[in-house]
Order: C-alpha cells, then structure tokens, then sequence
C-alpha cells in the first residue's frame, strides 16, 4: 500500500497504464505542458512525449470525436474534459458516436475509449463549471460510467476503464483530487467494473452514496452510530454501468431501509433511478420508502452560503436515515427534494 | 479534360456507376413499395463524385461517409446484397439491420461508416487519420460530407486540428447544391466552398463532380499530396443530386427547369458516351454493362427478400462487449425477464462478429513491435454474401 492523493493515483494509473501498452495515448486541453488543468497528467509528456501526450485545441466536441475514430482503428485514446459542463459541447460524438457505433454497424467495431472529466461544486465556480451530470450519461445504452470516490478506485477504476473494450465516461471530483488514501501498489492492481464497495458495514439502514457523497455519507453514518445509535450500511457503487444492484439488494434485504444519496439534480437522477430498482425489486423487504438525498433543483449559485446549501453534507444525510427508519415524526424528507 | 486512364480501369468505373445508379432507383422502387423503413437518401446524380474519389484511393486507405452512402458501401465492393439486406432491415445486412439507410459500414473493406449526424463524421475521419499516423503507415482517409456540413462546428474544429497535427485526411466536400432543402447561398456566406478552408490552414482544391474523369484526376492529386506531405486538403465537388433530399421531399425549393439542365450533364450517359467516342466500349457493351447492373440489383432485391429479419432475443446484442467477469448489470431492466436476458447474455462467449474488429489492432500491435509500416496489407477481406462488384483501385 502507498500512500497518495487522488490526483496522484489517477497519474499513476494513466503512467502504468502507458508504459504497458503503446496504444494508449492521452488527448485533451492543456494536459501536456501545462501539466493538466487539475494537474492529473503531470509529467506525462516530459515521460511520454507530445506523440502520446498531446496538447489539443478547445474543441471539446472534436477531440472527443477523434478519440472515438482512433479508438475504432485501435488505439486506446484517453480523453481529458476539463469539466463535465464542457462534456455538453461533445454530446454529439459522446452519445450519437462513441455509445452508438457498436450498436449500429452490427458489431463490427469497438469503441474503447476513455473520456474523463471532474465534476462537483464547492469551489464557487457557478453555473457553468460545478455540476454533477452521472445521470445523463448513465442514461445513454452503451455507455460505461465510472464515478470513483477514493483515491485507491480512482487508480484502479482508471486502470480498468483503459483496458476496456467500451466506451468508459470517468468521471472524477474536484474537491476530491487532494485527499490523500491507501492505495494498492502493482500494475495489475485493478478495480473491476460492476462491483460496489462496502465502506462500512451496518445493519439498521442502507446508504447507498454516488461519487464524493459515498464519502459524506460515510461521515454521516459515524455520526448516526455515535448520536443516534444507528447502524448505516454506507455502499459505493464506484460504477454506475455496469452497476452492482445485487449488492444494494442485499444489503436492502437485511436492513429493510434505504437512503440514496447524490450530488446532482433530484429530476430523474441517479437517485431516481435507484430508488425505482430498489422498489420494483425488494419492495417486500422495505420497511419504509426510499429517501433521497440530492442536490437542490437550481444551477449551481456562486456565492458561497447558496452554494454551501445547494448540495448535500452529513445533516440531510442523517436526517434521511432517521426519517427512513421513522425515528423522527417530521419525516419531511431530504434537503433539495422536489418541492 | 483529364487523359482517359486504361480501359479496363474506364470500365470498371463505367459498371460501379451504373451499378450505383441502378441500385438507388431500385431502392427508391422499395421504398415505395414498403419494403423500405425510414429514410432513403439516393445519390442519384452524384455516382461521378462517388466513383472518382473513392477510385483514387488504395484498399488499405479509409473511406467514411454521410446518411447518403449506399453508394460508398457499393464503391468500395460490399455486396449488393448486404446493403440492400440492410435497407431491408434484415440480418444479413452491412449493419446487421441495426443501422438502415443512414448508417452503412464495412470494416472489413475499411468502409468507416454512414453517419446520421451531418458533420459528425469529421472528428472521426481525423481519428482514423491520427491512428493511421501513429502506426507509422501512409494510409489516408477520405472523408466525405455535404455542402450544408460545411457549416457545422465540427467543420472548423476538425479542418484547424487536423492542419495543427499534420494528420493525412482528404476532406471532400460534395457540393450537390443544397443543405437538405437550402440552397448553397442561402446556407453559406462563402459559396467558393473549396476556400473556407484557407482561414483553417486547409488548402482547397475543386473538381467537376459530374465528370468521373476530373473528379478522379483532382483527387488523385489530393490523395498523392497527403500521402506524401501527411495535411490535410479540402476538395469541393460540385455536382448535383437529381432526386430529392429524400423519399419525403416535395422539391419545392427548386425548379422543374433547374433540375432539367443538370439531368443533360448526367455523369453516367456522358462518360459512356466518351468511352464509345474513344473507342474503349461500344453500343452492346453499354447495353450489356447496364444489364449486368440491373441484374445484380435483383439478385440483390431477391437476396434481401429471402434474408430473415433479426430474431427478437437479438435486441440487446452488442449495445455492449460483455465481460463475462462483470457482476454488475450493464442494462438495468425493469423486468425479471429482461434482467436474466441480460444475464444471460453476460455468461455467453463473445460473439464472432467482433473478432473481425481485430484485425485492425492486431496489425497495429504488429506494426509496433516491428517498428515499422503496418499499412499495406490488403484490407479487402470477403464478407458474407459472396464476391465483390468492383474491383480494386
């Protein structure tokens, strides 16, 4: 195990996943000499050079688009978005193209290629560089979403979305490149698609957290332990498609209660859609209807007490859990459900 | 006028322009008749540009279209028959019945694709290209689009990325004077559309799309050029679709008039024509090379009829390439039996049609471990329904 940040492990990942196999190549808006927006590809084109690390003009749309080309003709692409606002701009070649193209040709051609891009609010960027879209690209058949929330998923999460054969959209978080985690050493160390992480074992409520809330959630069953002596199952997908539902199941079973919780709009969100699974497959083991805990239905507002109630922390958190179980009568719901 | 190539080499040309034609008009009789869903693009009137382009490319170079690509698919020697299977939507087309009209492919002739999106095929060109380069090979991709394409963001992004990375695409534009319904001046401030890559570092070039002659001279010169310097050119076609945008198309934003002057430079009758005067073919040959045409067509109207359409258990067949080790669902079915097709599918072995796509990659891995230029290998593979109609370049 080694110590690193998050960002740290996403660069290991992309180094090793490099100096294994010369069809990988990274593609993106200064990510080269610049040593990338985030500071993810640090170093790699000093190791790598501007062949594979390459520097491209800001046409989200096209590079995306060439990733997709290069990859149908064998290369491995791996294409940095500097934020998942800007993934809007190459919906095209994401939707129409990449997730497509297996499909429509009959399967004759492959698509693995990586776009990865950070999302998430907290750094009072507004409503053009904060927000959290999963769900719009978990909606897309033939499409791939991973959304790690530590820094041993980020590395090997990205290790596998590189060895995939379909198109993977890897979606990091900002607020999280600098936390630091345990981080397994060796280059075939990888995380598998379609298996969800315990973080924490319990047997009262289940907490199911996507992308950074797997964290805050995490937190928040500390504190409903601690102050409410509840037990939270707290449960990390890490990838959304594949999606391990037998596990949320499972845990759903034994403890008959569940909290979902995200970071992005409430509106047919990751939530939504779990929440819809989790009824129409376990519905005879809940004792109680699902909560959910997302981000408020508004853009994402600059200043910072707006911003600061505009995605969930640890008090909607418990709050859902406790209104699960029933524990308080105002069981109103969470902060930033549907008014 | 361009010097007149070798006969045999005419009249090849001569037969896939027919072919084409006659394959379109027949298309169109489909359609009509229901056999057809969707949307039928034909390129009648555009076999010159189609044939003279592709004609100027090798088969280990890329092909890649627009919507209206029956006629790329045929230039490049899919059968017949798995393009009319495809229009048909049955599995024994190029697509396999997924894509239809607007979405032909054929890896195996380095075909690249139709696309439904106008201008979402020129980032992909120029990933074709980037991939061409890094395995060191001189391959070449043509890529095809419309006058209104010309317009699109994906126009300015790709010709500007392509110059900066010295990438070996051929962007043709095939200037058949209308996006969809628009005419050319009304959709585009520069209607001189070989220069509106000039500003992108794009050099243009233009040719006579209803002279396979010409077209094939200029982009021979075009394709010669970006072999040898790997940048890209942008080459206008100017030519004419004689049919509407579509089957669905009432042609009110042209005249009976216009429509006549072009059909008197109809690329085919004058081609064969210029071929009789120059002694390569005569009067019973034409006839004979129409025949010829039109029966491939009903072998192909026939082969499509007797092509069964997709099984229903084949709906969910290659949205992904499943891994048997994944737990995790790919499709999150909301029913018990949807659920356990999915699971089901994830425990089959990999299906056979996706070890055709591993061609590509093999060779690359090959090139890479040897250093050295993977891309002359024929791609011209056999596909399913027998021999090809054209031959070579």
């Amino acid at each position: 195990m080694a110590q690193m940040r998050y960002r740290e492990a996403l660069n290991a990942a992309l180094r090793e996943e490099l100096g294994r196999d010369e069809r990988v190549i990274l593609m993106g808006e200064d990510i080269g000499v610049f040593g990338g927006a985030f500071k993810v590809t640090d170093g790699l084109l000093e190791e790598f050079g501007e062949k594979r690390i390459r520097d491209t003009p800001i046409s989200e749309n096209t590079i995306v688009g060439v990733g997709v080309g290069a990859a149908m003709t064998g290369l491995r692409p791996v294409v940095e978005l500097m934020t998942i606002n800007f993934a809007l701009l190459a919906f095209d070649q994401i939707v129409n193209h990449a997730a497509h193209i297996h499909y429509m040709f009959g399967g004759q051609v492959r698509v693995p290629l990586v776009v990865r891009m950070p999302q998430g609010a907290g750094h009072q960027l507004g409503p053009t560089h904060s927000h959290c879209l999963e769900a719009m690209f978990l909606h897309v058949p033939g499409l791939l979403v991973a959304v790690p929330a530590t820094a041993a998923d980020a590395k090997g999460l990205l290790k596998s979305a590189i060895r995939e054969e379909n198109p993977v959209i890897f979606i990091e978080h900002e607020s999280l490149y600098g936390v630091r985690g345990e981080v397994p050493e060796g280059e075939d160390e990888l995380v598998p698609f379609g298996l969800a992480r315990v973080a924490r074992e319990g047997s009262d409520v289940t907490i199911v957290g996507v992308s950074r809330m797997a964290l805050t959630a995490e937190r928040a069953a500390e504190t409903l332990a601690s102050e409410h002596g509840v037990q939270a199952e707290v449960i990390d997908p890490r990838t959304l498609r594949p999606l391990d539902l037998d596990t949320i199941l499972e845990s759903v079973r034994k403890t008959n209660h569940c909290v979902i919780v995200e970071e992005g709009w409430p509106h047919g969100g990751v939530g939504a859609n779990l929440a819809a699974l989790v009824s129409e497959q376990a519905f005879d083991d809940l004792d109680a209807p699902v909560q959910r805990v997302a981000g408020a239905d508004v853009p994402m507002p600059y200043s910072k007490p707006l911003e600061d109630i505009a995605y969930p922390h640890e008090p909607q958190i418990v709050h859902a859990a406790l209104a699960a179980l029933g524990t308080r009568a105002d069981a109103a719901g969470a902060q930033g459900a549907t008014r | 006028m361009a010097s007149l190539p070798e006969p045999d080499r005419t009249r090849e040309w001569l037969s896939t322009m027919t072919l084409i034609r006659r394959f379109e008009e027949r298309a169109g009789e489909m359609y009509a008749r229901a056999k057809v869903g969707g949307f039928l693009h034909l390129s009648i009137g555009e076999e010159a540009t189609i044939v003279g382009s592709a004609r100027a490319l090798r088969d280990s170079d890329y092909l890649i279209s627009t919507y209206r690509s029956h006629g790329h698919a045929l230039v490049r020697g899919t059968p017949p028959e798995n393009v009319m299977a495809e229009l048909f939507g049955r599995v024994d087309g190029c697509s396999g019945g997924r894509g239809g009209s607007m979405h032909m492919f054929d890896l195996s002739r380095r075909f690249m694709g139709g696309y439904g999106i106008v201008g979402g095929n020129l980032p992909i060109a120029a990933g074709i290209a980037l991939s061409s380069d890094y395995r060191d090979t001189d391959e070449v991709t043509l890529c095809v689009f419309g006058d209104g394409a010309s317009n699109q963001g994906t126009f300015g992004e790709t010709l500007n990325l392509a110059a900066l990375w010295k990438l070996p695409v051929v962007f043709m534009v095939t200037n058949n004077q209308f996006g969809m319904g628009t005419a050319l001046r009304r959709h585009s401030a520069v209607t001189d559309l070989q220069r509106k890559g000039e500003s992108l570092g794009v050099p243009g070039m233009r040719c006579d799309g209803m002279d396979v002659l010409d077209t094939h001279a200029v982009l021979a010169e075009a394709v010669a050029r970006v072999r040898e310097e790997r940048c890209p050119v942008l080459v206008e076609a100017v030519t004419y679709r004689f049919r509407g945008h579509s089957m669905a198309d009432p042609e009110q934003y042209r005249t009976k008039e216009e429509v006549a002057l072009w059909r008197e430079r109809d690329p085919i009758p004058a081609f064969a024509e210029l071929l009789i005067g120059e002694g390569v073919i005569d009067e019973a040959e034409r006839e004979r090379i129409d025949a010829e045409a039109i029966a491939r067509v009903d072998a192909a109207v026939e082969f499509a009829e007797a092509s069964p359409f997709p099984a229903p258990e084949s709906l969910y067949d290659d949205v992904y390439v499943l891994d048997p080790n994944v737990r995790g669902r790919y499709s999150a079915q909301t029913s018990e039996e949807q659920a356990n097709r999915a699971r089901t599918a994830a425990a089959a072995p990999e299906d056979s049609a996706q070890a055709a796509n591993d061609e590509i990659p093999q060779q690359l891995t090959q090139a890479l471990a040897a250093g050295e230029d993977g891309g002359e290998t024929s791609a011209t593979g056999s596909s399913a329904a027998g021999s090809s109609a054209a031959g070579a370049s």
